[in-house]
């Protein structure tokens, strides 16, 4: 490969200069005359059939112009997740039921000319419930006579619905149980993850309205604009032609926005009035009745020889997917896929589990995607092993973890709620991420030192390694269309979702050091699904790896495109030329700018427009690797856990931009800490959210930073564009385990219930006492 | 009623102001888009952050009746996208924008910051950002921006 001008550096983002200046970019920027506004009615009931709904009195409230119930709309399944058709979630959802499953739960909306109207009309309708006995704890939902959840008829995807079971999969390689007994060392847990929310700072909201052909357009904060329009299109009975999305700048998503939750109301509000019409979620709205963490009850059991290698390893996953089954069995499935190849070499693996309905709030797609409750467990669990061999668990994980040229059996076992697909590991830095990632932290050295400090703190150092994939091979498809102007600039259109991470620039940098010129000369559209080409969307570790190929397919036919037409102006071989900064040289030095091939090609002669589409399909998921490290003091009167240090090695193939890179392994590495020591939504015993808010619901602030250093470990991923990998998602793994090692390093207590809160911390503690 | 007020330094009047509008919404309602974060309402994120007579404060806890005669600032106030002001450059450069919804009201702390104190410490950049949440970067890209505009000397910026 020359030289790269463009790829590898850390071009400022294109949509930068907009976002400091706060311009008018993002959904709720924008106001339509007549614009209705709707607020909706969320139940007060955790399970509850609806026995009547009364709207008169917020009918005749001056303003009120719409309210729809389950009384007077479609009756439709769908699921709310927004995945690739058809959607391996279950179809237990309807835009309004006759039965409301958790508090928070949709029961009606109401569209008035103003958000006061609409307020009060909320609190004007009436509603008459026959409760039903609810359940909070999944165990519960698996007893032979618990309460049906889904009872529903139309229920279509489900595993066995009439015991509130979404999934359920036992898949073994090997004897575990004989190996088990076998084995030298043996270590075992129960690990519990909590119920957490995404918090994007910008809340889910929808501006619908009708164009000048009578077309809906939907103008929404997604995550996922084609798999929205189809959906929107079968609920409404709608042809997908008669239906536009459009995705503005959006305010964060980390997988809450992967969900279809405001668009099928706003669209059915203006197909009935014909006028505009908008709903924001408001923060308490986003925590109870958007989307949530799944949590999950994850047994790891692992046994070794006496030399340390891992003979079995069994993960026995019990998820929460609360009120209704979005995202459930596929993040359930990642919980091993995503972990259990790791440690390749133990013959001996099972991956057992279930998913069941409970009547609380809704767990969807988190970034992490259930990888982040596997590795909690199975890191911890290597930790505990480590300390009953009276071996340094580093040297543990050197000696089991998977490397390039090799593979694992789960790759080809385990997908995204199916069968994954074969392959091999044809990258892999993670020995030189441990490498390094031990230099910088000084593991040694700070294993040696004193856990005690004074008379009431001690000290205590963890690691953890990960791995992720990029994108969903076989699965999921992007497609690029690049387009030149007159003046040698270009249009990428794309229906790649940049949601902040920065994917425009990405996108347009691939495109840039494929032709030849600066990323600036680039105008990214992204999306709108009239003028996009498809793509499933942001999510799965995905757009850098997978839309970064359909770009690069598209740029190369530009490319030649280009060539062929200077070739034609200088009359040789189109082979003969090349191109800089964008302008074409032949042989002798003779220039022509893209501009000059621009009117050219416009204009004057061999009349045509330069442009190419392209489209990916992954054939693997390439695992981005990390190894994490951490060093935290915890008060021993308090409780109180501070993270002193924290060290982050990467191998994300070659990143494309560096600084992007490391503002997706910040950011995650961030929220990763935030969910292990005190995010965590709590509820009553009627399942009623206690801490809807960021004055209880606790997320990092620039106050609790530790000491940060990241390590990129650059690999070259033979199959990713210009051998990038995915990076979104690995680090958001990485802090529940190194931070759950080092308390066990500190204490000896290993902290097997998220997040470690000081309460819980100083429970533990004083049980060990 | 009325509402008379200096907005980005232009004398202001806008009639149609009710009693107990915060002035989030009444600025929005202006199509001031530039002001962020209409969805928390309690002060709690910081995105809606706007300069009241120099003071960075949540929009959202302002009644708007409390600012008649006072000076409002918004994020316009640093630059546009054709000339952006060098913490807003800083702010690129470091990776401190992600999504960019917090971003508007936390430059506007910052600035704010830097024109009280030219040369704040680390801890004093950490406390100047503490009503700000994001959840895209980790908030060092930001802090790390503010000490670069520190270290220059005294009026470069």
């Amino acid at each position: 490969m020359a030289s790269r001008t463009v790829v590898g550096q850390s071009v400022d983002k294109l949509d930068g200069p907009a976002l400091v200046t706060g311009q008018a970019v993002y959904t709720d920027d924008f106001s339509l005359p007549g614009m209705l506004f709707g607020k909706i009615l969320w139940s007060s009931r955790a399970h509850a059939r609806i026995r009547a709904i009364d709207t008169i009195a917020a009918e005749r409230l001056p303003g009120v112009r719409l309210i729809l119930h389950h009384g007077n709309v479609p009756r439709v399944a769908y699921t709310t997740a927004g995945q690739g058709f058809p959607e391996p979630s279950p179809y237990d959802s309807f835009i309004f039921d006759r039965k409301v499953r958790f508090v928070g739960d949709r029961v009606a909306v109401v569209f008035a000319d103003n958000l006061i109207a609409a307020q009060e009309a909320v609190g004007l309708i009436q509603v008459e419930y026959e409760d039903l006995p609810a359940i909070f704890q999944p165990e519960e939902a698996m007893q032979p006579n618990a309460p049906i959840i889904h009872d529903e008829e139309e229920i279509r995807g489900a595993f066995d619905p009439g015991h509130n079971l979404v999934s359920h999969l036992d898949l073994k390689i090997g004897d575990v149980e004989q190996s088990l007994a076998q084995a030298t060392y043996r270590a075992e847990g129960t690990w519990i993850t909590q119920f957490a929310q995404h918090v994007p700072m910008e809340t889910h909201i929808v501006i619908a309205y009708l164009d000048e052909w009578s077309r809906l357009v939907v103008r929404s904060s997604t995550q996922v604009p084609f798999h929205a329009r189809r959906i929107i299109s079968r609920l409404l009975g709608l042809p997908i032609q008669k239906v536009r999305v459009i995705k503005p700048r959006v305010g964060g998503g980390f997988g809450g926005k992967q969900e279809i939750l405001l668009e099928d109301l706003c669209a059915l509000a203006t197909l009935r009035t014909r006028r505009p019409a908008r709903i924001e979620l408001s923060r308490k709205e986003e925590f109870v009745s958007a989307r949530l963490m799944h949590p999950m009850k994850v047994q790891v059991r692992l046994g070794a020889d006496s030399g340390g290698q891992l003979q079995a390893m069994e993960m026995r996953v019990l998820a929460n997917t609360g009120a209704y089954g979005t995202h459930g069995s596929t993040i359930f499935f990642n919980t091993g896929s995503k972990t259990l190849p790791l440690y390749n070499k133990a013959p001996h693996v099972r991956f057992v589990g279930d998913v069941v309905y409970t009547n609380l709030p809704v767990p969807g797609a988190y970034r992490g995607y259930g990888a982040t409750e596997g590795y909690f467990a199975l890191e911890c669990a290597i930790d505990q092993l480590a300390a009953k061999m009276g071996m340094d668990p580093l040297l543990l994980r050197r000696k089991n973890h998977i490397r390039e040229g090799e593979t694992s059996p789960i790759f080809i076992k385990l997908g995204e709620g199916r069968e994954g697909v074969d392959q091999t590991v044809q990258s892999c830095g993670l020995d030189r991420c441990i490498e390094l990632g031990m230099k910088a932290f000084k593991w040694d050295e700070k294993r040696k030192n004193p856990r005690r400090i004074g008379s009431d703190r001690v000290r205590g150092v963890g690691m953890s390694i990960l791995m992720q994939g990029s994108s969903i091979p076989q699965v999921d498809m992007a497609a690029a269309n690049l387009r030149m102007a007159e003046d040698g600039s270009f249009h990428l259109f794309l229906g790649a979702t940049d949601i902040g991470t920065g994917s425009d620039t990405i996108l347009a940098q691939i495109a840039a050091e494929t032709i030849g010129l600066p990323t600036h000369r680039f105008t990214v559209h992204s999306s709108d699904t009239d003028f996009s080409p498809f793509d499933k969307g942001a999510y799965a570790s995905s757009t850098t790896y997978l839309t970064g190929q359909a770009v690069y397919k598209a740029a190369l036919a530009v490319r030649k495109q280009i060539l062929s037409v200077a070739g034609l102006w200088f009359e040789v071989e189109p082979s003969t030329l090349e191109i800089h900064q964008g302008v074409v040289f032949n042989q002798q030095g003779a220039r022509l700018t893209l501009e000059e091939i621009g009117y050219r090609s416009y204009y004057l002669a061999d009349q045509q427009q330069i442009e190419a589409s392209a489209s990916a399909l992954s054939q693997a998921s390439p695992p981005p690797f990390s190894a994490h490290f951490a060093e935290v003091e915890i008060d021993l009167e308090t409780g109180i856990v501070r993270p002193l240090g924290y060290v982050v090695a990467v191998d994300c193939g070659v990143a494309i931009n560096p600084e992007l890179a490391r503002g997706q392994i910040l950011g995650s590495l961030i929220n990763g800490i935030g969910f292990a020591l005190s995010e965590e939504l709590l509820f009553s015993s009627r399942g009623v959210a206690l801490n809807p808010n960021f004055l209880d619901y606790k997320i990092l602030t620039s106050l609790d930073l530790p000491r940060i250093e990241i390590i990129p470990v650059e690999t070259n991923e033979p199959t990713g564009p210009y051998g990038a990998k995915s990076v979104g998602e690995i680090c958001i793994n990485g802090p529940l385990p190194t931070l759950a090692n080092a308390i066990f390093d500190a204490t000896g207590i290993q902290m097997k219930e998220a997040p470690f809160t000081a309460e819980r911390v100083w429970r533990a503690l004083k049980r060990n006492e | 009623m009325q509402l008379s007020f200096k907005l980005n330094g232009s004398a202001t009047q806008w009639e149609d102001v009710y009693p107990g509008e915060n002035l989030l919404e009444v600025l929005r309602r202006h199509d001031c888009w530039e002001v962020k974060g209409n969805n928390c309402t309690n002060g709690e994120c910081g995105a809606c952050t706007i300069l009241l007579d120099g003071i960075p404060v949540p929009s959202c806890t302002v009644f708007a009746a409390r600012v008649e005669g006072r000076n409002v600032d918004t994020i316009r106030l640093l630059g546009d996208p054709d000339h952006l002001h060098p913490l807003q450059q800083a702010f690129l450069r470091h990776g401190a924008v992600q999504c960019g919804y917090c971003i508007p009201g936390m430059l506007l702390s910052a600035h704010a910051l830097l024109v009280r104190n030219p040369h704040p410490s680390r801890d004093e950049i950490q406390q100047s950002l503490s009503g700000h949440l994001c959840r895209c970067t980790g908030y060092l890209q930001q802090i790390e921006a503010i000490e670069e505009m520190a270290r220059l000397p005294e009026g470069a910026e």
